[in-house]
């Protein structure tokens, strides 16, 4: 039996909203800036969440954080797919950002996957234009002077 | 609590594309199949539920499209989770537990073969700060394997290690995808996928279905000779952003372990059925549930076949076969088929869901004599 | 982007939505009970499929009754007329409207199946429309066959006296 198939797509043009915090957050991103959110206990969530997953508790104020951090762990893509950040050969990274807690994932373009390490610095590419989205950093790159 | 058992288990070969069947073609020869091994009709079932993943098919509620195989006229009760059918299995298991019914139908179906897995994937990711960088699950994976590399407790050796003993097992399934046996330096020389990841290191995209039978007491021990009791059950989840997780342990699993009787001071195990993905899970796991992830072999992971230590996925787990939705459930499943056949008396099965070991589930099993 | 791109009042306004576009691709295949059903339409033909166990003919085959949980996969033949069990009138229009409204829409059960399909039926207005009507398919010309209930344009009436409930009761 020769069974019949087709192609189907799927669409969902959706908004979210974003609540406060998050929105704080992409708001500043699209500053060209980057802020965590500190917890009751203290420490600093980046990227910031509505509540500290340690306590349940709400968090609280903002806090500025610079552009730079340090590689936690790293994967190299050698072949990016349609839809991953960057078209060319880069490195997902989880990077804590100085003075957070916690690391956010990230692409960096690296060149190489000979130029990543753990333990790495690096800093925000910003997007020329940013609209508020996670993606308004571009990725990151290695700090010059980082070499392997 | 009720003492209730897996009474059986079947499983469809599980295929990279299986272009002749849509869902209610995958369940009913598994629903019917497990129903017959446990003498059951269709009728007789007290309740009956499924997992299965909407963004898979395509389809919203695409679960109800396979209802037709489990008969849900005249009205039946039925409950359904988008989830892996292991915690489906959970609900069955709670539900028993009620005492007004005493057989459950779990079943549980998936078709990566439809989509794009990888994007279909991304979808189940935070909407805000990962979906939108389209970190597939492979990515996320990878940079879970780096934290464990990095952490001095594995090398990529050990993680072909793995890979390898899972081909050799997966052999004598015939249920199993990959089965092609492969040696680790042979594994070692391939490229990588997404480093430190190489393909054999990934589970294949699968396509298949199974169906698990539950019954409590005396219904158990009257239906089949060797009911796989269930000891404890249990499940437990972590935060899902990865930024807030030591990525390296499974603190999850140690949990749900601990709640279902599998704690360090745990009687010994015959068998062990583990639904790691990703080699480096199973290492990762193994350490959470204090197995031993080394015994002096060469490769330093013993073959799964008994030794001094339990069978480590002696059905080849998920680096075999992977379809999306069953392959949890397909652990207890193995495990209790296993028991039930008389390979062993005490086994562990474990599923997981989510990025990087996010939400695990563990239960202990035994047949009769099997306690310490 | 050129369409989003903040003016300065805007970009001042602090960011409470997203957008979260989600777009995936499938290949969605028919299976084998309902591809045969299609085949058929293609060939002119009307072709369910009989339950071992309980003699009920599905439209279309099915990979399992219902009722019984056995695939409903005997080839059976039905006649291309049938009854309408039930019906409404579209008068609303949508992108997606066959006809401008107002339109009939049906259920029929053709003659030998015991389940019924839903078309159009042209031809009459809808003030006419009643249950019981005997309807006869209009089929699409040959070089527009396909494996598809758009083979199917739509139905008329036949001609024939309506069929009294009893013969349809069961089937609603």
């Amino acid at each position: 039996m020769d069974v019949l198939s087709a192609p189907y797509v799927l669409e969902y043009t959706y908004q979210r909203s974003t609540g406060p915090v998050i929105g704080r957050f992409l708001t500043a991103l699209r500053d060209g800036r980057l802020e965590g959110v500190r917890t009751t206990t203290g420490r600093v969530l980046m990227p910031p969440l509505e509540y500290d997953p340690a306590t349940g508790e709400a968090t609280g104020e903002p806090v500025p954080l610079p552009p730079d951090g340090v590689v936690t762990t790293w994967a190299w893509v050698a072949t990016p797919r349609p839809g991953h950040p960057l078209d060319r050969p880069f490195a997902w990274a989880l990077i804590r950002i100085d003075g957070a807690d916690t690391a956010m994932l990230h692409a960096v373009d690296a060149g190489a996957a000979d130029a990543m390490r753990t333990g790495m610095r690096v800093t925000a590419r910003w997007r020329a234009e940013r609209t508020g989205s996670i993606l308004d950093l571009a990725c990151f790159v290695p700090v010059a002077g980082e070499a392997p | 609590m009720r003492d209730v058992a897996i009474i059986a288990f079947a499983q469809l070969p599980a295929v990279r594309r299986d272009t002749e069947r849509e869902e209610v073609e995958l369940v009913q020869p598994v629903v019917t199949a497990a129903l017959a091994q446990a003498g059951l009709d269709r009728r007789d079932v007290g309740f009956t539920i499924s997992g299965s993943c909407d963004y898979l098919l395509g389809r919203p509620f695409s679960f109800v499209a396979a209802l037709d195989a489990v008969a849900p006229w005249p009205p039946i009760a039925e409950s359904h989770v988008e989830m892996d059918g292991a915690w489906a299995l959970y609900e069955a298991w709670a539900r028993l537990q009620c005492g007004d019914v005493d057989t459950a139908l779990i079943y549980a179906y998936g078709k990566s073969s439809l989509g794009e897995l990888p994007d279909v994937l991304v979808q189940q990711l935070d909407p805000y700060y990962l979906a939108p960088l389209g970190a597939d699950a492979i990515s996320l994976a990878a940079l879970q394997a780096r934290a464990l590399l990095d952490s001095g407790r594995a090398d990529e050796r050990r993680l072909a290690a793995v890979a390898a003993r899972s081909r050799r097992a997966a052999a004598a399934n015939p249920c199993a995808q990959r089965r092609s046996r492969r040696e680790v330096d042979e594994l070692l020389a391939e490229p990588y996928l997404v480093a430190p990841l190489r393909k054999h290191d990934c589970p294949p995209i699968s396509d298949g279905a199974c169906a698990v039978v539950l019954a409590a007491g005396d219904v158990a021990r009257r239906l089949v000779p060797r009911p796989a009791w269930i000891r404890g059950i249990d499940h437990r989840i972590e935060p899902h952003q990865l930024g807030h997780r030591d990525l390296t342990r499974s603190p999850s699993t140690a949990e749900a372990a601990a709640r279902a009787g599998a704690g360090p001071d745990a009687a010994p195990f015959d068998l062990v059925e583990l639904h790691a993905p990703f080699s480096h899970q199973e290492l990762i796991l193994r350490d959470a549930l204090g197995l031993p992830t080394d015994d002096g072999t060469a490769d330093g992971i013993d073959d799964g076949d008994g030794g001094d230590g339990p069978a480590i996925n002696p059905s080849g787990g998920a680096l075999a076969a992977n379809p999306m939705m069953v392959a949890g459930l397909t652990r207890l499943g193995e495990a209790a088929a296993r028991l039930m056949a008389g390979d062993g008396r005490r086994a562990l099965a474990h599923a997981t869901s989510g990025p990087c070991l996010q939400q695990n589930l563990v239960c202990v099993l035994e047949t009769d004599g099997g306690a310490p | 982007m050129s369409d989003d791109a903040p003016d300065a009042a805007a970009t001042a306004a602090p960011v409470t939505m997203v957008p979260s576009h989600v777009r995936l691709t499938y290949t969605v295949t028919a299976g084998r009970h309902l591809s045969s059903y299609l085949r058929a339409l293609a060939d002119r033909r009307i072709v369910g499929g009989r339950c071992p166990v309980c003699t009920k003919v599905y439209l279309p085959a099915r990979g399992a009754c219902p009722t019984c949980g056995v695939p409903a996969d005997q080839p059976v033949e039905v006649a291309d007329r049938g009854t309408v069990t039930t019906f409404c009138v579209i008068r609303i229009p949508f992108e997606a409207a066959p006809f401008p409204p107002p339109y009939v829409a049906v259920a029929i059960l053709l003659d030998g199946a015991d389940m019924p399909i839903f078309h159009l039926v042209r031809g009459i207005a809808p003030e006419e429309a009643r249950m019981g009507m005997r309807v006869q398919a209009r089929w699409v010309a040959d070089d527009q066959l396909g494996p598809t209930l758009a083979s199917i344009r739509w139905f008329e009436l036949s001609g024939e006296p309506d069929a009294a409930y009893e013969t349809y009761a069961n089937h609603l």
